[in-house]
């Protein structure tokens, strides 16, 4: 598994987000994530526009193991899908945290970082499941 | 890859246990007669028996290899269970005729309903669920209809575990449900905090396999009830490993308001290939009236009893027909056979020695070094190892070994489920494997891991010596193509 990306924040269902400089934020999920669940093979995404709760369902994963569905991190509307997904979900096995993006958010409030975690605390969080 | 029986048919090549009789008339009206002839294969008897006897012989099957499936229940079924489904009174029996003449058959069906209630401490059966599936739809239906006729109508969610099979929370949303989903705590039973918090006036019920799919007891069940039961919810049980508790522990016991069973599954009829099966439903008192038709019933007429089909007019709340007849009749006679050779000491020595070989074999493998995901945990019919160390150390996944085993001649466990497990094989031996046979699967085991640590044996590509290689499961995934075409 490599180095986890300093400049991102993840959730405890390894999930991650970047903070883009519009105060908008892209979420993916995490190289943990997409080795669990084996090689990709379809991704269903939300509408542009809708709205999602935190913790709600925006968009579901399948390899050939499981489905798994990704829930938003925080509350917002989704401004961007990463479509390329469609034809190419093996995008997010190969690289998670740039050409595997899954949707680009805009914020109902503030982004709260006390919610999520820092790439140390997500680190923690990755060694305790591998013991 | 072998021709398919399609590519050996030349035209009007014939078998003669096939050939064609004189069409009897049939006074069918013109539009649904059909303008050409069936695509059928056209081959010699001798063909065809070569064609499918190959077929099967590429096949594992419980007859020929040791099957520990785990979830799946791939035990033996005597052939007596067969046999007598048979008999041609059985199996000639018009499902039409009238009930003075399937007198023998409704019986035999009123006793397994009888009998079922007995084992699963149920007020009620009914067999006309054809599958697994449709028992657990008919279950939930209940459950919803229960709730709507008293005008609760607010009550939508069903809770469900993650170690659930993923047919629960399908169940649930087909029956217009809310999935809610709790977590398993590192013992493998329930979150109880967790529970409480999704309790409330919108739950409709839970739904919980017990032993779990993680191959333990639920400890909690009874304050589990009370918890849904206080809540206004009613508890449905997933009767998928019932063989774990067979005689020993009832479902009703544990107040559960309604279960399905897998009668192919836990009683005697060969499965796993999607042929038929039958997911007979047990209620208590509350749900009686909302059970699906038909039923068999006793009546009485002039002194004298007799079996009928209870329907609509018996059971007017009922959430409806779910099978045209008595669900899949060979299936529920297999059930009824093995039930009474087994009698009520025998159904006990079922879960009894399940649970022992599934003990026996996670203790073997755990003292050869593998690693169980509830070490502190006893099994009940099934048991987790986790092969995340040998995945990490040596690229040594579950996958690989599931495949290694093809090659030592075992149906590999159940893979990858549950999936809060990391790399795991779900083990279930059944009762009716030997020693020898558990011992010789743990020590294929061992070799598989002890070739991949010591001489870097790698599995990629295993199996080696099967009809079939190592499918490319991605590609077929994303590129499906089921189709034959014809040139």
């Amino acid at each position: 598994m490599n180095e986890l990306p300093g400049d991102l924040l993840y959730t405890n269902d390894h999930e991650w987000l970047r903070r883009e400089g519009d105060g908008s934020v892209t979420v993916g999920i995490t190289e943990h994530a997409a080795t669990s669940l084996g090689d990709l093979v379809y991704v269903e995404l939300p509408e542009v526009g809708q709205d999602v709760d935190a913790g709600g369902e925006m968009a579901v994963v399948e390899s050939v193991k499981a489905a798994s569905d990704v829930y938003a991190p925080i509350a917002g509307s989704i401004a961007a899908v990463n479509d390329d997904l469609a034809d190419d979900p093996e995008k997010i096995n190969a690289d998670p945290y740039g050409d595997g993006w899954i949707v680009r958010m805009t914020l109902s409030d503030g982004l709260d970082e006390s919610e999520l975690m820092t790439p140390d605390a997500y680190q923690e969080l990755l060694d305790e499941l591998d013991d | 890859m072998s021709e398919l029986i399609f590519e050996k048919s030349r035209g009007g090549r014939r078998a003669f246990a096939q050939a064609p009789v004189e069409a009897r008339s049939l006074s069918i009206p013109e539009q649904f007669l059909r303008d050409d002839q069936p695509r059928l294969p056209e081959a010699s008897e001798l063909q065809t028996v070569r064609h499918y006897t190959r077929l099967s012989q590429k096949n594992f099957s419980i007859d020929t290899q040791f099957y520990p499936l785990g979830s799946c229940t791939m035990k033996y079924n005597p052939r007596a269970c067969n046999a007598l489904a048979l008999l041609p009174e059985f199996a000639g029996r018009h499902p039409l005729g009238p009930v003075s003449h399937g007198q023998g058959f409704l019986t035999c069906m009123y006793e397994l309903q009888e009998m079922l209630k007995d084992v699963t401490g149920m007020k009620g059966v009914s067999l006309t669920p054809m599958a697994g599936a449709q028992g657990e739809l008919a279950g939930v239906a209940m459950i919803k209809a229960y709730h709507d006729a008293r005008g609760d109508t607010e009550r939508d969610e069903i809770i469900v575990p993650d170690a659930a099979h993923g047919t629960n929370p399908a169940t649930a949303t087909m029956c217009g449900c809310t999935v809610k989903e709790i977590p398993t705590g590192s013992d493998g039973d329930v979150d109880m905090d967790a529970l409480k918090a999704v309790l409330g006036p919108k739950t409709a019920g839970i739904m919980l396999t017990n032993p779990s799919t993680l191959g333990v007891f639920e400890r909690h069940i009874k304050l589990i009830a009370e918890m849904v039961h206080d809540a206004g919810g009613l508890l449905y049980y997933d009767g998928a490993n019932l063989n774990a508790i067979l005689g020993k522990v009832r479902p009703g016991d544990m107040d559960f308001d309604v279960i399905h069973m897998n009668l192919h599954k836990t009683f005697s009829t060969p499965h796993g290939g999607g042929g038929p099966g039958s997911g007979a439903v047990g209620v208590n008192q509350r749900l009686l009236p909302f059970m699906p038709i038909p039923v068999v019933t006793k009546r009485e007429k002039d002194g004298e009893t007799f079996f009928d089909w209870a329907a609509e007019d018996d059971i007017p709340q009922s959430i409806g027909r779910l099978s045209g007849f008595m669900g899949n009749s060979g299936v529920l006679l297999r059930a009824y056979v093995y039930m009474r050779m087994l009698g009520r000491d025998g159904m006990q020595r079922v879960a009894e020695f399940a649970t022992l070989n599934a003990n026996y074999l996670m203790v073997k493998l755990r003292d050869a070094g593998f690693e169980l995901a509830f070490p502190e945990r006893r099994a009940s019919h099934e048991f987790i190892v986790t092969l995340k160390h040998e995945a990490k150390d040596y690229s040594l996944t579950a996958m690989d070994v599931a495949k290694a085993l093809l090659d030592k001649n075992y149906h590999a466990p159940t893979t990858y489920f549950p999936l809060l497990v990391p790399e795991c094989l779900l083990i279930e031996p059944t009762e009716t494997e030997s020693k020898e046979t558990l011992d010789n699967f743990v020590a294929a085991m061992i070799e598989i891991v002890r070739a991949a640590k010591e001489d870097g044996v790698q599995y990629k590509e295993a199996p080696y010596k099967m009809p079939v290689r190592r499918l490319d499961d991605v590609k077929a995934a994303r590129e499906l193509n089921l189709r034959y075409k014809p040139e």
